[in-house]
């Protein structure tokens, strides 16, 4: 066992962990803290796979935003964001299931481990000079892929939007809900005819 | 034997195995939340997959340039995709995925 070998397994290990972690948890919260392991894990693989940058943004975009937004809206919900039990799957059905599921997981290894790159038998090649590094990727980013990385903000910006326009609530409704009255209603004490136009205080005759 | 993480197969392996977790706890899940977290865990797996390739085949950058782009995608699918969930559940007062079922009747 290198140094290499015992980093590889403690990130597949967080990985693993943590996405076992993120489908088995109850609690939201603790789902969220499984897919920040799992994130995390993975940085520390790109450390290894030689590609700096991209680990730097994964930490950043994944761990620093993402995992924060699945916080703040578990918080939002708050207990409303459990899952309710559902205890209505027979034993036999459990079991199956189960094998089903290792089943899967197990097939998939298994022909995952049979992919080898013919021209290398899947061994890592020796690397150029600034693999990986921030100006390597940046001048592929801003040359090859500029016309996919300007849409990528037109894509951003759109998402931001939608979102933006998705989840408020509209204006009036937020005034409403709470007391199902209008502005007239709590101003002048009911609707406004339009003879009160001149004084719209004065409801009371005797004035 | 050749030590760990010297070759491409551990990646593929690692990432098969987050991939098939992470699809697997989609379809079994029923908390919309937690399901969003499941593609994540898939988009992280294929993300994987993009960077060791390209560190099998290190003469350009695409693998990792693809991965940047996946990662620029799923921050605004995620930007979405919460907004979508806080309304349903405005809607509905649930985050059950049992319970988005308005268009069935």
């Amino acid at each position: 066992m290198t140094i290499g070998s015992i980093y590889f397994f403690l990130c597949a290990i967080a990985c693993i962990a943590g996405a076992l972690i993120t489908v088995v948890a109850r609690n939201p919260i603790r789902g969220a803290l499984g897919l920040l392991l799992t994130i995390v894990g993975i940085a520390g693989m790109y450390l290894k796979l030689h590609a700096q940058f991209l680990a730097a943004v994964q930490v950043i975009v994944y761990a620093g935003a993402i995992v924060i937004l699945f916080v703040f809206v578990l918080m939002l919900l708050g207990a409303d964001a459990m899952e309710r039990p559902t205890g209505n799957r027979s034993p036999v059905a459990r079991i199956a299931g189960g094998f089903g599921i290792a089943a899967i997981v197990l097939f998939t290894a298994y022909r995952a481990i049979q992919v080898y790159s013919p021209t290398t038998n899947g061994h890592f090649p020796a690397l150029p000079e600034d693999f990986g590094s921030v100006k390597s990727v940046g001048k592929q980013l801003f040359s090859e892929a500029l016309a996919p990385f300007e849409l990528s903000t037109a894509l951003l910006i759109v998402a931001v939007i939608g979102a933006i326009a998705v989840a408020r609530t509209g204006h009036k409704k937020a005034v409403l809900a709470p007391n199902n009255l209008t502005s007239a209603h709590r101003f002048f004490g009911g609707p406004v005819e339009p003879r009160d136009a001149v004084h719209p205080i004065a409801k009371d005759p005797t004035l | 034997m050749t030590p760990l993480s010297y070759h491409v197969q551990e990646y593929v392996l690692l990432a098969a195995l987050l991939f098939s977790i992470g699809a697997l706890g989609f379809l079994i899940r029923r908390n919309v939340l937690i399901q969003l977290m499941c593609v994540e865990i898939m988009l992280n797996a294929t993300n994987l997959l993009l960077v060791a390739f390209n560190r099998l085949y290190p003469s350009s950058m695409t693998g990792q340039v693809f991965a940047f782009f996946v990662i620029a995608v799923a921050a605004a699918e995620a930007a979405v995709g919460l907004a979508i969930i806080l309304g349903f559940y405005r809607l509905r007062n649930s985050v059950h995925s049992d319970d988005a079922d308005i268009l069935r009747h």
